[in-house]
């Protein structure tokens, strides 16, 4: 049994010891043996460690309702108190774990993936940072640390994308990550701000007891609820902010995994789970219908991406589309579930592509061959005799993401399914909810076996390259192998056994609160809808993972079904699709030139007229007047009061030395006509 | 005849024909002379003081206090100027000037 004091020392302990490798290494780590990559590592198990332990005591108590708080005033200015603190309940402890299991892998993993890199140290110092600031935003209590934390992440993010910015496209994309996770970020403030004036406090569950007693409402509520689900669309990178995330893949593979599959991307996620209480019913249908459509366009866009990375970044975007949208049809224990189960698979996916990547960056390597690109499936082929491993991992990892009975993905997707199917059963005007769920299941399943049978089955479409390739080595599969083990659906259901059963520890552990918005539908009567719809949605999602497995299956293994020819047949939708609908090339045209445009008349009038004429004119009457005062003080007052003065007194004391002779008869003759004048005046 | 106010007198006179040879004589042991007649006119007028005034004894004990007075200010005095005299080859007053801005 571990008490609260316990628990707040190991979450200092989670929190800080990465923040200590980052110092260490930032500073020191060219020096250490090494390169310092163990102070990392040995920093990180023993956060993993720490988080485990939290997990095996939240299971021996068993306590669905264990929560616990610890803080302190960080600043007070009387009415005016911002406190720091943590909140651990059981949603925490489990993203405690995730956050640290997660970012293990990637440092194992990276120990080979980045040998050899120049900025190795740094490489490692930035990922303590990042491990840092994430579990920083899974402990906070308070919306104020939260978005400290935040930024946090969002710097770290920036730094490790742009890690090799030698490459032009690599700074350019970290650049680009930044300023729209800055966009989110903004609305994110607002309605932080907005909390705070209404309800005079920046903790979380202050800030839920406000909103139960109405001190917000109505559509400042809504406001605040969206400005703060702001933030979770940038971060979780939802449309219309999607546009960072593929480009985030310039970044080091192990990277993407750590921060752009598991869990940066999930802070957005984990962010609308833990402030769901508070969203308006409004600001819930504007969550699920942002969600919901990202989860179908996302994917739609990862059909026809050639690029391994591009594919499962797209992927990514759709899946966190999902659970977004979960959070939105106020399911948001699935959302949860399916943001730890798609962590698993997810980052083992990417893992793996890194392996493939990996693999073939050193056969190309052999063969002096620079102009090849590493990361087009089109280069790629049959490796499954090669790389074993990797294929089998990743296999069983995709089995998982396109919702295959057993596997860990079918479990947390069906759940957002049926309550998206539950929530439509409701409120049947919102029936495009579940067609975006169901849609994007079919064709996830189907861009995921597409990468599958691109990469690893068929024959070697560059038989040169092919013939380098070998598997990765052990520090590399390891992940691999540990990740693709936690996809199977045995720890997330136990202590049930039925593969197919919507319930589990996860589902008793973590429980869903109420709403504490008047008005809004209780955990009750949406687990109601939600275990109504259940058997329902597996049969759905069963029947179109099923299709896109087996579309799949015909155009890319058995080449009945030529992709060519349905992607001519297709046309325009092919091409929107290939070109990713044109957002950057829109976004550019429509708001980067036209905000250029507008920065460039600000500064014109800034630059060329207000400065100019107005600063430079104030500069110069101010020369003109300073030569004129000058001129009064240096020719006027100087020359005639000043020195005057001082020419008054020399020829004063000039004349007056006169009188010294020097002759002492003189002297005494002064004296005697003193003592003469002085006796006339007495007698008189 | 024998009054105060003639002692009084002959001292007066004494003490301006001692304060005119101070003041106008050039040579310096000239000076010092003036310098001794004014010491006495002031002798005189202690022990005038003494007999007719109410002074008494103490009139008698002033006048030896600056006799010998006057004599350790002339053997002073008469070194000094000897030292002058050493120094500038002359006694003469006015061209011992340093003290001159």
């Amino acid at each position: 049994m571990i008490t609260g004091n316990i628990i707040t020392d190991f979450s200092l302990l989670i929190l800080f010891l990465p923040l200590v490798a980052f110092t260490v290494n930032i500073f020191f780590g060219k020096r250490l043996p090494r390169q310092g990559d163990w102070v990392s590592i040995g920093a990180i198990l023993i956060t993993l460690i720490l988080s485990l332990s939290m997990l095996l005591n939240m299971f021996m108590n068993w306590d669905p309702d264990f929560s616990h708080e610890a803080k302190f005033i960080w600043m007070d200015l009387g009415a005016f108190k911002i406190e720091l603190g943590f909140w651990v309940d059981n949603i925490t402890i489990v993203m405690l774990v995730v956050v640290s299991l997660i970012s293990s892998m990637t440092h194992i993993f990276s120990l080979e993936y980045m040998k050899g890199d120049i900025r190795y140290s740094r490489y490692y110092a930035y990922l303590g940072l990042f491990t840092f600031s994430m579990n920083g935003i899974v402990l906070a209590n308070n919306l104020i640390s939260l978005y400290i934390f935040w930024e946090l992440v969002g710097v770290s993010s920036y730094l490790l994308i742009a890690h090799w910015f030698e490459k032009p496209s690599a700074a350019a994309a970290g650049k680009k990550a930044f300023l729209t996770n800055r966009v989110g970020d903004i609305g994110f403030f607002i309605g932080i701000m907005l909390m705070f004036t209404a309800i005079g406090s920046f903790n979380i569950q202050e800030v839920f007891t406000g909103v139960s007693q109405g001190l917000i409402g109505g559509s400042l509520l809504t406001l605040a609820g969206v400005g703060l689900f702001m933030g979770a669309v940038g971060k979780s990178s939802q449309f219309p902010l999607h546009i960072w995330l593929p480009d985030a893949m310039e970044g080091p593979t192990p990277v993407s995994a750590l921060m752009h599959a598991a869990t940066m991307v999930a802070a957005g996620v984990y962010l609308t789970v833990r402030l769901f209480p508070l969203f308006s019913p409004d600001a819930l249908l504007v969550i699920a219908y942002v969600g919901g459509f990202t989860a179908l366009f996302a994917a739609s866009i990862a059909i026809t991406q050639n690029d391994i990375k591009k594919v499962l970044a797209y992927s990514t975007v759709s899946q966190l589309g999902y659970m977004i949208l979960a959070v939105g049809v106020g399911n948001y224990i699935a959302a949860f579930f399916h943001l730890l189960t798609h962590a698993m698979f997810k980052a083992c996916l990417f893992y793996g592509s890194g392996s493939v990547i990996h693999a073939m960056h050193h056969s190309l390597h052999e063969l002096d061959d620079h102009d090849t690109d590493p990361q087009d499936m089109r280069n790629m082929g049959g490796f499954k005799s090669k790389m074993p491993i990797t294929y089998l991992t990743m296999t069983i990892a995709t089995l998982a993401i396109s919702g295959v009975p057993f596997f860990s993905g079918f479990l947390s997707k069906d759940a957002i399914l049926a309550g998206s199917l539950g929530f439509a059963q409701h409120y049947p005007q919102h029936f495009l909810l579940p067609v975006f769920g169901f849609g994007a299941a079919a064709i996830t399943a189907f861009y995921m076996f597409r990468l599958i049978f691109m990469t690893f089955h068929g024959e070697a479409k560059m038989p040169k390259v092919f013939k380098g390739i070998h598997e990765s080595p052990r520090v590399m599969t390891f992940p691999l192998m540990l990740l693709s083990g936690l996809s199977i659906f045995i720890f997330y259901t136990l202590p049930y056994l039925n593969p197919l059963s919507d319930h589990g520890w996860f589902t008793e552990l973590i429980r869903a609160g109420d709403s504490v918005v008047p008005g809004n539908p209780t955990a009750h009567e949406i687990g109601e809808g939600v275990h109504h719809a259940h058997y329902t949605a597996m049969a759905l999602s069963l029947l179109v993972a099923g299709l896109g497995i087996g579309l799949s299956y015909l155009m890319y293994l058995k080449k009945k079904l030529s992709a060519e020819v349905w992607a001519n047949k297709m046309g325009l939708l092919y091409k929107l699709s290939y070109n990713k609908y044109y957002f950057d090339e829109n976004y550019d045209r429509f708001l980067y030139q036209p905000l250029l445009k507008l920065s460039r008349a600000v500064a014109y009038v800034d630059w060329d007229l207000y400065d100019k004429y107005f600063i430079n004119g104030f500069g110069r009457v101010t020369k003109w007047l300073s030569f004129l005062t000058g001129r009064i003080d240096y020719d006027g007052l100087d020359q005639s009061i000043v020195d005057g003065i001082g020419r008054a007194t020399q020829g004063f004391g000039k004349q007056l030395k006169q009188v010294q002779t020097g002759r002492l008869q003189n002297y005494m003759l002064f004296a005697l006509v003193g003592v003469i004048i002085i006796l006339v005046i007495q007698t008189i | 005849m024998d009054s105060l106010t003639n002692y009084l007198f002959v001292s007066v006179v004494l003490f301006a024909l001692g304060l005119y040879g101070v003041i106008t004589r050039r040579n310096g042991v000239a000076v010092l002379m003036g310098v001794e007649l004014i010491l006495n006119s002031a002798n005189i007028n202690f022990l005038a003081f003494a007999r007719f005034g109410g002074m008494n004894m103490a009139g008698h004990v002033f006048a030896l206090f600056v006799i010998v007075l006057a004599a350790a200010e002339a053997a002073v005095a008469l070194a000094i100027i000897i030292n002058i005299f050493n120094n500038f080859h002359t006694i003469n007053v006015d061209d011992v000037s340093e003290l001159k801005q």
